[in-house]
């Protein structure tokens, strides 16, 4: 039996101007995975979301080194993983504080909602870059 | 951004005219909404019926302008939420701090009603 994988590797200029076109790309991958039982519409939204918060995420860290974000989107069976690369300073995730909704913040909510979408989420230094791993189970037919 | 504004009853309607409200065009709705707010607009009706997305930088313009009312004693709410754009104030827990309504009209009414925060979802 042959593995289904998809695979995207898209490179992108670091600027908000692009966050529509990448997020496209989401839905439309998601529409494209039929194998998918879950609700194709929600799975097309989750994923132009969370590429949308994580590219804005990776612009805003972007740093001047290199003009290029790189984005790596892969599903393998049901495993799908995201892969967003900056060249900026990084930050550490883990001291990322869960935002309270008492506060009224107007910053600091894109991972939060990355973290609630995703099954797992990791933002590590690499020999590439810092890079904010996203992965999800699918739900399979 | 695509926004057009009009006075209608005492409030200012603003629609906005874009299918995303995200890091790309926030800061300008933002920019905006304070604007309209120090030149003294006193009830602001944002009708997002024609955006269905919206990331947390949106949220962030959004939570700038109810912020900014709020402290100029000006009334903010927003009508038309599509469903998908609704679950996303429901995840970051904000659908309890905005006032919503299903449209501009029922905004309208309720302005009229003189009731701020009737329609603040539990």
């Amino acid at each position: 039996m042959t593995r289904n994988r998809i695979s995207l590797e898209i490179e992108i200029p670091p600027q908000t101007r692009y966050l529509g076109l990448i997020g496209h790309i989401g839905e439309q991958l998601a529409r494209e995975m039929g194998e998918y039982a879950g609700d194709s519409d929600v799975l097309a939204y989750t994923l132009n979301l969370v590429l949308t918060e994580a590219l804005a995420n990776a612009i805003k860290h972007a740093g001047c080194e290199n003009p290029v974000l790189r984005v790596y989107i892969s599903i393998e069976e049901n495993d799908l993983c995201i892969q967003v690369y900056d060249q900026g300073k990084g930050f550490d995730i883990s001291e990322l504080p869960c935002p309270d909704p008492e506060e009224l913040c107007e910053r600091g909510r894109g991972i939060f909602i990355i973290r609630n979408l995703m099954d797992s989420v990791d933002y590590r230094k690499t020999e590439s870059g810092n890079v904010l791993e996203m992965k999800k189970k699918l739900k399979t037919a | 951004m695509n926004i057009t504004t009009e006075t209608k009853d005492d409030a200012t309607l603003l629609r906005f005219q874009e299918e995303r409200l995200d890091a790309h065009n926030s800061q300008e709705l933002k920019d905006y909404l304070v604007q309209l707010l120090e030149n003294g607009a006193k009830a602001l009706i944002l009708d997002l019926s024609e955006v269905r997305f919206v990331d947390s930088s949106g949220l962030g313009a959004l939570l700038s302008g109810y912020k900014n009312a709020g402290l100029r004693d000006s009334r903010f709410a927003l009508a038309g939420l599509q469903t998908r754009v609704q679950s996303m104030f429901e995840l970051t827990r904000l659908h309890k701090v905005f006032e919503t309504h299903p449209s501009v009209e029922d905004a309208l009414a309720s302005l009229a009603r003189g009731t701020p925060h009737d329609s603040k979802s539990d």
